[in-house]
């Protein structure tokens, strides 16, 4: 094979992913007025999980390891805009990003510097850990946190306090309002995953995560990289947490419990977590499912739990990865990432 | 003193309970290389199949002294439950290990749920059991003489596991298989067999460690997956697959745990899993732990 053959397949596909990702963003944007506001709602919610899985796919997807602690940056963004309403009195969504951004990064960096020592079962085991002491102090130290009532959170002000919500009609307008930021948040997160992945940082996680010892005799320092994938992955989570808080209007230890690490699992391991765009559509997926099996039953544990084994048995790279695997059958041609 | 004895005790109540636990855990990890997240699960189950029992039982007018023989019957449930499960587990074996913590994530879900359907969400107690022995007098202090009941099952199941792993020719062929399980099949042991019998020791393990609970404390929802992270600390700190780190691990949860509810409750649990994870940092295996 020539090199302009594989440059130029290796050219075709990203441009068609960029028309496909332009559509399927046109169609979200044009999407709320159609579907009424529950479902804007909920596919709101849907955004943020796929923000949250996007993140936890860097480490998992990218880097190899499994973390079963990712709940703490979800709750480490949710209640940083719980305390920044409360104790500094800031309403503006900007400034509760601007600030809970660098706070989930901290607490990344943290557990991350801790936990990159180890891989596969004792990492996620220390992951779990760590992420249980947060826990416990959310549950325990009610003084600060209201314990299992947890904190209760206003609708904040968007675009700088050009858009605020209050008077007649404010829930409705808040909703579809939030749900193009939410989308916005998350077009930008999926263009800086993009790049983070394709970079030669990314390709660097690839290498780790495919082989430790060739990518250490190729002079990769193993552990700063996984520590940086770490610090990115849990920040991006923090980010959903941040997003999600306003919408919930409340935050309570459930979303720093270790099950809810299990959920964000779930749902990357449902889109495929060797794919890209598999934590994204699992996210989504995932949201609606649980809520239907939420509303229909009240054993929906138990039908997550039987659709997680099946899943685990029969499509192991997920619904993304098993299209992309049909397609591929389908349309024989060079693969590329 | 008296409290300090009174407190002493307690430790080993809960040490008792959680080196059950946490020994099933570790040596169904030590056979077949597999972290079940639903072994917390497992002992919840004991615990209601038990309390249901017990409920059953009086209900129907067997004596209160009788509904003893229930709890090995509870635990023999789990077992039975174990004997069950383990073969759904085995097309997982050979997969990663990211896919094995998932399907018995999976599991946990399913039996969380099981339980809530078949008993509801109301707490089970079985307290007519714990009321047949009478209180032993501690200094001033009134203290359940059903506490020491349980204290002597954890030491009694201590050595039973210790001669079982050690002792016995199926030890041998556990410790085989452990080591190398490609080599025991090749030298003609029923690997499958090991397998589950293994599993089925595990869970029965965890079963009793919820049937002998649930005279003390009601089984609620949720108790297992609360249990579960507590057994992973304990055999984190004392090393995956080792019978002696779950033991000691099962003291020293039990010994911090009573202390911080004394002096710092905010933060006991806390300091346990702060204490996991300077010991996994400092000795990644554990204490006690080789794997």
């Amino acid at each position: 094979m020539t090199v302009a053959a594989v440059s130029r397949v290796q050219y075709r596909p990203k441009l068609l992913l960029f028309a496909a990702a332009a559509v399927v963003l046109m169609l979200l944007a044009l999407l709320p007025p159609y579907i009424g506001l529950y479902q804007t709602q909920l596919l709101t919610y849907g955004l943020i999980a796929a923000i949250a899985a996007l993140g936890f796919n860097l480490l998992l997807g990218y880097t190899g390891l499994l973390s079963f602690g990712h709940s703490a940056f979800f709750g480490v963004g949710a209640y940083s805009v719980a305390f920044l309403l409360r104790d500094a009195g800031i309403h503006s969504m900007e400034l509760y990003i601007l600030i809970g951004l660098p706070i989930a990064a901290v607490i990344s960096a943290l557990f991350g510097y801790i936990c990159v020592r180890h891989t596969r079962i004792f990492f996620g085991i220390l992951t779990l850990a760590l992420s249980q002491v947060l826990w416990t102090l959310a549950y325990k130290f009610f003084w600060v946190t209201g314990g299992s009532d947890g904190l209760r959170v206003a609708r904040p002000t968007l675009l700088a306090g050009m858009l605020t919500f209050t008077g007649g009609g404010s829930f409705q307008r808040f909703i579809n309002a939030y749900y193009y930021y939410v989308l916005g948040v998350f077009a930008i997160c999926v263009v800086i995953m993009w790049v983070i992945v394709h970079s030669p940082f990314g390709k660097a996680l690839q290498a780790i995560r495919d082989n430790e010892t060739r990518a250490a005799f190729l002079g990769l320092r193993i552990s700063r990289f996984r520590w940086v994938s770490f610090l990115i992955s849990g920040t991006f989570t923090g980010l959903a947490g941040i997003l999600w808080v306003p919408l919930n209007g409340l935050t309570t230890p459930e979303v720093m419990y270790w099950p809810f690490s299990g959920e964000i699992v779930f749902m990357t391991l449902l889109g495929g977590f060797r794919n890209f765009t598999g934590p994204i559509v699992g996210g989504v997926l995932f949201t609606y499912l649980k809520t239907y099996a939420v509303a229909t039953t009240e054993y929906w544990q138990l039908l997550l739990g039987v659709v997680l084994v099946l899943l685990v048995m029969l499509l192991p790279t997920g619904i993304v990865g098993a299209i992309s695997a049909v397609a591929g059958k389908l349309r024989p041609r060079e693969k590329s990432s | 003193m008296t409290i300090l004895i009174i407190q002493i005790l307690n430790s080993l109540f809960y040490a008792s309970v959680l080196f059950l636990i946490a020994a099933g855990l570790s040596l169904i990890f030590g056979v077949m290389r597999i972290v079940n997240m639903a072994h917390g699960t497992f002992y919840a189950v004991g615990a209601f199949v038990t309390a249901w029992l017990v409920g059953r039982a009086i209900a129907l007018g067997v004596p209160a002294g009788w509904t003893f023989l229930l709890i090995p019957v509870g635990a023999g449930a789990v077992g039975l439950l174990g004997v069950v499960i383990e073969p759904l587990l085995r097309p997982f074996y050979r997969r990663a290990e990211e896919y094995q913590l998932l399907v018995t994530f999976g599991l946990l879900l399913i039996l969380e749920d099981v339980i809530r359907l078949l008993w509801g969400g109301l707490p089970l107690s079985a307290d007519p059991v714990m009321d047949v022995l009478p209180s032993i007098r501690i200094g001033g202090l009134i203290y359940p003489g059903y506490n020491l009941v349980v204290i002597a099952v954890g030491a009694a199941a201590a050595i039973g596991l210790w001669a079982v792993i050690y002792r016995t020719k199926f030890g041998v062929m556990l410790r085989a298989t452990s080591q190398d399980r490609r080599m025991a099949s090749a030298l003609g042991l029923n690997v499958g067999l090991i397998y589950v019998s293994a599993f089925a020791i595990g869970c029965f393990m965890a079963g009793l460690g919820g049937a002998i609970i649930v005279p003390s404390q009601a089984a609620v929802l949720g108790m297992g997956i609360e249990a579960l992270i507590l057994a992973f600390v304990v055999v984190v700190i004392g090393g995956l697959g080792s019978l002696q780190g779950a033991l000691v691990g099962a003291l020293i949860v039990s010994f911090v745990r009573t202390a911080g509810i004394q002096f710092f409750p905010e933060i006991e649990l806390a300091v346990l899993y702060l204490i996991a994870a300077v010991v996994l940092l400092v000795k990644p295996t554990g204490l006690f732990g080789t794997a």
